[in-house]
C-alpha cells in the first residue's frame, strides 16, 4: 500500500509549530515562508544566536526542497503541480528546534541520496569541515544552480545527525523524510 | 570606470564598489535561490577593476545570512581581489569580515575563506 503521506503529515504537524506547509512550494512562497520563520523566532522570543542558526537552516532546507525535490507523480502534481513539499518547524525544547520535511524522490535517486547522507552523518566536524572547504572551492554549480554544498552546511551548523526514512509510494517513487534538528 | 550600485532586497545584499576610492561594499542578506546571476555584474566589475585597481583597496563585508549558492560566488569575489592582491602587494587589499558577537557561525565562515584565499583577513566583531 502507498505511504499516506497527509496521515505522515498529520502526525508531525502538532506541537509548538512555527511553520507548516503541505503543497506547492515557489522561490516567492520560500520567501514569505523565511518571513514567518523570522518571525515565529521573534515571537517566541529566542536568542540572536539561537535565531540565526535556525533561520540559516531553514534558508538552505528550503532551498535544497525547492531545487532538489524530483517531480512528484502524475497524481500529485495534478493536484499540486510540479514542485511538491511538506515540512513541518517546530520547537521541541529550550533552545531546541525541529525540521522535518518530506518530498518525492524518484526510486533511481534513492540510494545516491541515501549514500551522501549516510556519508555525512559519519564525518566527525573537522571532516565536515574539510569537506565544505573542498566542495566549497571546486568551481562548479549543479545543474539545478545549487552548489551541492546545503546538506553539509546544515550539518556543520547544527553538529546533529540527519534523521531519514524513504517510504514507499509507487513502483517508481519513493516519499523522503528527513528530520534536521536545531540547538545551541 | 564607473561606481557599481545594487540596491539590497530582502535576499540580495546591498553592493557599493567604487573604483576611485578602491572602497567596496557588501552588506546585508545573500540567500537568492539562483545567486549566480546576481553576483555576475559584481566578478564582472571586478574583472576590469583588477586591470587598473586603486593603490589600496579596502573590502568591507557585512553579512547578516549567506545561502551555500551565494557562499561560492563570493569566493569567486574574493578570488578577484587576489589578482589585485598579487599585483598590489600587501598593502594593496584589505579585507573587513565583519561580524555579530555572538555569529561564530560568520565568523567561522569568514575564517574558511581565509584559509583557501591567499589574502589576510581582519575579522572585525560587531556589537549587538
Amino acid at each position: 500500500m502507498a505511504f499516506d503521506i497527509e496521515e505522515w503529515y498529520k502526525e508531525v504537524n502538532n506541537g509548538d509549530v512555527v511553520l507548516s506547509h503541505y503543497g506547492a512550494i515557489t522561490a516567492n512562497a520560500i520567501t514569505l515562508m523565511l518571513n514567518d520563520i523570522e518571525q515565529g523566532l521573534y515571537d517566541r522570543n529566542e536568542k540572536s544566536k539561537l535565531r540565526k542558526k535556525v533561520y540559516n537552516v531553514m534558508v538552505e532546507a528550503l532551498q535544497n526542497l525547492f531545487h532538489h525535490a524530483d517531480l512528484p507523480p502524475q497524481n500529485v502534481i495534478d493536484k499540486f503541480g510540479k514542485k511538491f513539499a511538506t515540512f513541518v518547524l517546530k520547537k521541541e525544547g529550550e533552545n531546541n528546534y525541529s525540521f522535518i520535511s518530506g518530498n518525492f524522490i524518484r526510486k533511481d535517486r534513492v540510494k545516491f541520496i541515501k549514500d551522501r547522507i549516510d556519508q555525512i552523518n559519519h564525518l566527525s566536524p573537522d571532516e565536515l569541515k574539510i569537506l565544505y572547504k573542498l566542495i566549497l572551492n571546486n568551481n562548479e554549480f549543479s545543474d539545478k544552480g545549487g552548489g551541492g554544498l546545503g546538506l553539509v552546511d546544515i550539518a556543520k551548523r547544527t553538529g546533529h545527525e540527519y534523521h531519514y526514512m524513504f517510504h514507499n509510494y509507487t513502483d517508481d517513487f519513493y516519499f523522503f523524510c528527513l528530520k534536521i534538528t536545531i540547538s545551541t | 570606470m564607473e561606481t557599481l550600485s545594487l540596491q539590497g532586497s530582502p535576499k540580495t545584499p546591498t553592493v557599493e564598489m567604487n573604483a576611485e576610492t578602491g572602497v567596496i561594499e557588501i552588506k546585508g542578506r545573500s540567500i537568492p535561490e539562483n545567486s549566480i546571476d546576481f553576483y555576475r555584474p559584481v566578478v564582472d566589475w571586478l574583472d576590469k577593476y583588477s586591470e587598473s585597481p586603486a593603490n589600496e583597496t579596502v573590502v568591507n563585508i557585512q553579512l547578516e545570512y549567506f545561502n551555500t549558492s551565494s557562499s561560492k560566488c563570493i569566493l569567486d569575489v574574493f578570488k578577484k581581489l587576489e589578482t589585485v592582491y598579487k599585483k598590489n602587494g600587501e598593502k594593496g587589499v584589505v579585507i573587513n569580515w565583519y561580524y555579530e558577537e555572538d555569529d561564530e557561525d560568520m565568523l567561522e565562515a569568514g575564517e574558511d575563506y581565509q584559509s583557501i584565499l591567499k589574502i589576510p583577513f581582519k575579522m572585525i566583531e560587531l556589537e549587538e
